[in-house]
């Protein structure tokens, strides 16, 4: 036998890492929210956290920044915080890993399973609207999770904005479970379940605070940046064109000043509208946009005073309007107030406006250059 | 939400008195507390609060409720006016 070589028996034998978890299975990855696993006559149940790690909170950042924003999603199946027994209740939420963290925060202390559905990682309300969290899923995984081997009673607390998608009525006739509407928020859930299960009047009620309204901005800003590249190259044409046909010195010099009309615009509508709704005057999102749209587009060209003559300024203004009132417009969606009447009304009535507009930038900001 | 008032007089909500049970399903789910039951018959306190969920009507034993829900987003609009309902992004998974 000869020696093994030196350097081989200092890397192999001082130190080994930790044996593996009983719960690791070959191909899967065990979740970090997870802490430990609860039997049940069925199986072992994941036992999540109640706080968010660093990589959760790095997580929720990057979805708000619409980084990988719809693949963020759990497993969906049967988790459990605290350790429940077979009389705790159960909670079902969707599998988006937002709404799943901001649940498992407002749990702790608690004993209650979760019953995730697979709601291809999209929020409560929108996959309800989608019918995505339907009865039918619900069903599905109750059935799946064999919830009635786990759990001795038969309710189910789902959130009250999964009832746009849910009917109590059919998920009892499809799996003898009885729905108890739960609250709209997930930090109501506690007083919920002290109160025995009864939800005081405002927790029925959606919000819209400031906060709330905050925190989509990023969202709206993300999904402009592609239309906004095209806005740019339009601006530098546009901008050329002059008594010399086109001018590459006046696209650049007056393109960069349409370009900050437009991105004016785009903050306009998609940040301070949006940040302070409630305070714009008019129902419209559409006539928001336009009043917030006129006060920057003055502002822009009362900076760019100097370098402007009045077609110019003119210009300007309808292209911050034009932007800022279709950029308001789109902010409907992310709202919990708008309906689609509503919505559909308002745009019969603001889009030709909004197209006038945009048309009136064009022509008055490149008539602009041969009123010189 | 009294702060946040959208257009009036545009919700597609009807409420047939004659079938309501007076169960007050609906004014649980609702999430603008549109609907109050009073003498165990539901009643539209709020129309204009209405954002056509359709909470209320996929939850009525009776089937008193009428709505036709949809959602109040420009965005899912204008995308099934150019490429229809079915191929519109609000159907697929792209925007919220």
């Amino acid at each position: 036998m000869q020696p093994k070589p030196a350097e081989e028996i200092a890397c192999c034998e001082p130190s080994y890492g930790p044996q593996s978890s009983p719960y690791e299975r070959s191909g899967y990855r065990l979740c970090l929210f997870v802490e430990d696993f609860v039997q049940t006559p069925v199986r072992p149940v994941p036992k999540v956290k109640t706080d968010l790690s660093s990589i959760d909170i790095f997580g929720t950042i990057k979805t708000r920044l619409n980084i990988s924003r719809m693949n963020y999603k759990v497993a969906p199946g049967l988790y459990c915080v605290g350790n429940p027994n077979p009389k705790s209740p159960v909670l079902v939420t969707a599998n988006y890993k937002l709404t799943f963290d901001v649940l498992r925060k407002q749990l702790s202390g608690l004993d209650v399973w979760i019953l995730v559905l697979d709601t291809q990682g999209i929020n409560v309300w929108c996959s309800a609207g989608k019918r995505i969290f339907s009865t039918e899923e619900v069903v599905r995984s109750v059935r799946h999770s064999c919830l009635d081997q786990v759990v001795a009673h038969r309710k189910l607390i789902l959130p009250q904005l999964s009832a746009t998608g849910v009917s109590a009525q059919q998920v009892k006739k499809g799996c003898g479970f009885e729905v108890v509407w739960g609250p709209v928020r997930a930090n109501d859930i506690k007083p919920f379940l002290d109160n025995g299960m009864k939800a005081e009047p405002e927790m029925r009620q959606v919000t819209f605070s400031f906060r709330e309204r905050v925190v989509l901005i990023p969202v709206e800003l993300t999904q402009i940046l592609k239309p906004l590249l095209w806005l740019i190259v339009i601006a530098f044409l546009l901008s050329g064109i002059g008594w010399d046909v086109f001018s590459i010195k006046a696209a650049w010099l007056r393109g960069l000043m349409l370009i900050a009309a437009a991105v004016t615009g785009i903050i306009s509508g998609a940040v301070l509208a949006p940040a302070f709704l409630p305070w714009i005057p008019t129902r419209t999102f559409a006539l928001k946009g336009g009043i917030t749209g006129l006060i920057t587009g003055a502002g822009i060209v009362w900076l760019l005073w100097e370098k402007l003559d009045g077609w110019g300024a003119l210009g300007l203004i309808f292209c911050t309007l034009a932007i800022s009132s279709y950029m308001a417009m789109n902010f409907t969606g992310s709202t919990p107030f708008t309906s689609m009447s509503g919505v559909e009304k308002e745009m019969r009535k603001a889009i030709p406006l909004q197209m006038i507009a945009g048309l009136m930038a064009v022509v008055v900001w490149v008539g602009s250059a041969f009123a010189r | 939400m009294k702060d946040f008032r959208y257009l009036s007089g545009v919700s597609t909500l009807k409420l047939d008195d004659a079938s309501c049970v007076g169960c007050g399903m609906c004014e649980i789910v609702c999430p603008h507390r549109v609907m109050t039951v009073e003498n165990h018959k539901a009643k539209v306190v709020d129309h204009d609060g209405c954002m056509e969920c359709g909470a209320c009507a996929t939850n009525c034993p009776s089937n008193a409720i009428a709505v036709t829900p949809g959602v109040g987003c420009a965005a899912a609009i204008i995308s099934t006016w150019l490429k229809g309902k079915e191929a519109s992004s609000c159907s697929g998974v792209k925007c919220c």
